[in-house]
């Protein structure tokens, strides 16, 4: 049995900004991961976009937590080493009905603190972005985007370096509260572990978490998310993330998004699922992406397609009505040391710090904490060869000669940046561990040639067998053996 | 650094090219390779069949690369290995990182694109379904087994009839594996006969034409995909579904020509070939910029990437003794029946190679060039396959200077 002050039920973004912002006082803090690395669902399945807050009902958290998240953003990408970009965002119209809807919009904005947003014509929209589609638009300049992987590793390694442990492939499956308060939660693998708080942040699974810790009666509707990754050759004719006008039940059908390293996003759509983990994408979605994607960027084009993906959403919904809800961040009073989130979705990775500093308030409103001195809130990430000069890309093969060889062609990733992500701090083995942390794999030829190189790169960097080296984790293994002969060792 | 002829990419196409340059006189070369050993993709072909046309031979890959690497040798001819080309711009100024040499800038007097093809992917595909561990492309799979030694699977599905899927039917068999059918979308197969011949029918392995994988299932490693039969215009027939298990999908749907440099470079691409458009040199749109073999257009043997080379490589040689040469007045048309025709400009005042494809499998059909309605060549075939290049040799002053050259099967 491990002791910890604090647990926390998943590492996605939420846990993770949760860790990373109780490490400033003096606690002993784990986090329990269900999967093999930390933005496996939700957090990594998204548009990695930065949302300015017009959205949300005025008043709501979502609301206060995303214009608060927006703000502070610049100072947390620098201090985390996330790759960030302000673009603004054109949420663009073609009908009368679309143009009563974004003014309704600019208003709401104005309420939860969103001030600069304007209505445009088609000429300022040329001028700002000639492939997006519409007829006007409005244009939200402090919206932005970021990588959602990164975010989210930047955040755990932080915590870890500050002193938070990670449980990677660590699945809760039970739950006792002891006599003296304090709670024990169980593994699927058998592990025990014992804590004073226990924080549930486990996305799309809250509702269920939360009943296991005492409080049932959260409906959560999953929502399903298909998107298509463009090549960075579409990436040249998208300058800022375009979306329609919302529907008026005040959600978005398919956006056009550049991310933050030159590709493009198209989708998502909204297809209500009862496995929120399965991750398919189906022929019907990817028709209509392509139908609806069109009106958005003008390049949606097949030759462009690289990959598709798909996410979900865990939607908090009002049983009798249908209604979406707001976040839930909650401390019951008759279930002490539990802090309780629920229904975290969109706009979850702008809220994180926001949500993760009002969940160490209400801890703090229990228990006095005391600083931790040695808290270090910078993180540094690989350094990439790729977004180099001239000058300092031959400086950096001078003083590590593995920059000099190119191990993804299409991203040109080098080996130097394999192997930094091989010894990550959260000691993720996989190869999807290491796209996510280099972008090796990411680009057209999808892997044809680094995968190779990656896989051969885990066994002699962490001393893996054939049969362990994995694509995400226990069950996923790219190997079934040495071919016939054998191999020499 | 400063060199008269710099070669992007050591496989067949680099080395023949490289040592007809040597033979017409040019002795500043520079071969850049991104692998530790010259050869290309010819180092994980390991399976026979190269240099009939060549060597009247049937070698293995590794064997015929070794014949060009050994005169490589013999002729001193300079390499470097693990070197990787990043950039190049359209003043012929190649920019390329190598873990022994740093970060390299050569300005070359002429470059030559030899960087061979890459895979079409899943992705570009967009197969739907999930996306599991166990989705290999032939060429990714054949190097992990011909290189690395490690099996991919064991109850093994192929989408795709081309040639490098049909030699891995064969290769995952005798390494055990059990390869229950290779699907093919088209009413015809995408590889050569003989491969079909000698890698799945003397195997047993079936061939399923008229068929597709529309979906994929399994979270973690694939656990089998979704089959079906598509009508003429290729899509899926409902109804015509069925389940097979598997843990392997091989993909062998198409390669691509590898040419992210040279659009860096500004060299303009045809969207037929997906290579440079080039004149009867082999010259690209920007001067002093030459392609040849698998970057220009896909080849069914290699016999012929290295023969397109050194064709290539002579032209280079005299635009390096005496200037520029000027792309060609006369377009070149695919017309009728014919898939796409390599140059696609021409003068016509030396003797040239056409090289096409068709568009589907034919019998007894007539190859005619010609221009205004002038026959300049014609040529009999009794079959003529997409998965065959046919080539049409045109001689010197056959042409006049104005006119589309239009290539038609009938």
């Amino acid at each position: 049995m491990r002791d910890f002050d604090v647990a926390i039920i998943g590492g996605g973004v939420i846990g993770s900004a949760i860790a990373r912002e109780l490490m400033r006082y003096q606690l002993n803090v784990a986090v329990l991961e269900k999967e093999s690395d930390v933005c496996v669902h939700t957090s990594g399945r998204n548009t990695g976009m930065l949302h300015a807050g017009f959205l949300y009902k005025p008043g709501s958290l979502k609301a206060k937590f995303a214009v608060e998240g927006n703000k502070e953003f610049d100072t947390v990408a620098k201090e985390l080493d996330v790759p960030f970009k302000r673009t603004g965002k054109l949420i663009v119209g073609f009908t009368p009905e679309d143009r009563e809807r974004l003014e309704y919009f600019i208003q709401r904005g104005k309420i939860n603190g969103v001030i600069d947003m304007e209505l445009i014509d088609r000429k300022r929209m040329d001028e700002i972005d000639s492939s997006a589609g519409g007829n006007f638009a409005v244009y939200c300049p402090s919206s932005g985007i970021l990588d959602p992987f990164i975010y989210t590793i930047a955040l755990a390694e932080n915590a870890v370096n500050n002193g938070a442990e990670y449980f990677l492939n660590t699945e809760v499956i039970a739950y006792e509260r002891l006599a003296d308060d304090q709670h024990l939660l169980r593994t699927k693998t058998g592990e025990i572990f014992r804590a004073r708080w226990v924080i549930n942040s486990s996305g799309l699974r809250s509702a269920q978490i939360s009943e296991m810790l005492g409080i049932p009666g959260y409906v959560i509707q999953l929502v399903k998310g298909e998107y298509f990754v463009l090549d960075k050759k579409a990436g040249e004719f998208a300058q800022i993330p375009v979306y329609p006008a919302p529907t008026p039940q005040f959600t978005f059908d398919t956006h056009a998004t550049p991310t933050v390293d030159g590709n493009v996003l198209v989708g998502p759509n909204s297809i209500n699922v009862e496995d929120g983990e399965d991750y398919s994408v189906s022929q019907e979605g990817m028709d209509g992406l392509q139908e609806s994607g069109k009106k958005m960027f003008k390049h949606m084009k097949r030759e462009y397609y690289i990959r598709t993906f798909a996410g979900a959403r865990p939607k908090l919904i009002d049983p009798e009505t249908g209604q979406v809800q707001d976040f839930v961040v909650q401390r019951p009073e008759n279930t002490p040391g539990i802090i309780n989130l629920v229904g975290i979705e969109s706009p979850g990775l702008t809220c994180a710090l926001p949500i993760a500093r009002r969940v160490v308030k209400l801890l703090k409103d229990k228990e006095e904490l005391t600083r931790n001195p040695a808290f270090n809130p910078v993180r540094k990430g690989i350094v990439r060869f790729h977004d180099k000069t001239t000058q300092e890309k031959a400086r950096l093969i001078q003083k590590n000669p593995d920059y000099g060889e190119i191990v993804c062609r299409c991203e040109t990733i080098t080996r130097a940046e394999i192997v930094q992500a091989l010894h990550n701090p959260l000691g993720v083995s996989t190869v999807n561990g290491v796209k996510m942390r280099t972008r090796a794999s990411m680009g057209r030829c999808q892997g044809g040639y680094c995968e190779m190189r990656i896989t051969a790169l885990i066994r002699e960097e962490l001393g893996k067998e054939i049969d362990e080296v994995t694509l995400t984790g226990c069950g996923s293994e790219m190997f079934t053996g040495a071919v016939k002969g054998g191999m020499e060792e | 650094m400063i060199c008269q002829a710099v070669i992007i990419g050591g496989g067949p196409a680099g080395l023949a090219a490289a040592l007809r340059l040597k033979e017409c006189g040019i002795e500043d070369i520079l071969i850049l390779e991104r692998e530790p050993t010259l050869g290309g993709i010819l180092r994980q072909c390991i399976h026979d069949g190269f240099g009939l046309v060549r060597f009247k031979k049937s070698l293995s890959g590794p064997e015929y690369a070794q014949r060009f690497i050994d005169e490589i040798e013999v002729a001193g001819i300079k390499y470097l290995t693990e070197c990787t080309v990043i950039d190049v711009t359209e003043d012929k100024i190649i920019t390329a990182v190598s873990k022994h040499h740093g970060y390299l800038e050569i300005k070359a007097k002429a470059v030559l694109l030899t960087m061979g093809c890459r895979e079409r992917t899943r992705g570009a595909l967009a197969i739907p379904g999930t996306r599991p561990a166990g989705v290999y492309t032939a060429g990714v799979a054949q190097s992990y087994i011909n290189l690395q030694d490690v099996m991919v699977g064991k109850e093994i599905v192929i989408l795709g009839s081309g040639d490098i899927g049909l030699i891995m039917a064969r290769r995952l068999t005798l390494e055990g594996a059990h390869v229950k059918g290779v699907y093919e979308i088209l009413p015809y197969p995408s590889g050569l006969p003989r491969n079909i011949e000698q890698c799945l029918n003397d195997y047993d392995i079936p061939l399923h034409l008229s068929h597709t994988v529309v979906d994929i299932h399994g979270q973690k490693r694939l656990k089998g995909v979704t089959v079906a039969r598509c009508d003429e215009s290729l899509r899926p027939i409902e109804g015509t579904e069925s389940f097979i298990a598997c843990d392997t999908l091989i993909l062998s749907v198409g390669l691509i020509p590898e040419n992210e440099l040279s659009l860096s470079a500004g060299v303009k691409l045809d969207s037929r070939t997906r290579g440079a458009f080039v004149d009867e040199y082999y010259q690209t749109n920007v001067e002093g910029i030459f392609a040849a073999g698998n970057v220009l257009h896909v080849h069914d043997l290699v016999d012929f990437v290295s023969l397109e080379a050194e064709e290539m490589a002579a032209h280079v040689a005299s635009y390096l003794k005496s200037g520029s040469t000027s792309l060609g007045n006369v377009s070149v048309v695919a017309g009728q029946n014919v898939g796409h025709v390599i140059p696609q400009k021409v003068c016509g005042d030396s003797d040239f190679t056409l090289s096409l494809r068709v568009r589907q499998p034919m019998k007894n059909v007539s190859i005619v060039v010609a221009q205004n309605g002038q026959v300049v060549f014609q040529k009999k075939m009794r079959k003529a396959i997409p998965a065959e290049m046919i080539q049409a040799k045109i001689k010197a002053g056959k042409l006049k200077p104005e006119g589309d050259l239009e290539v038609t099967v009938q």
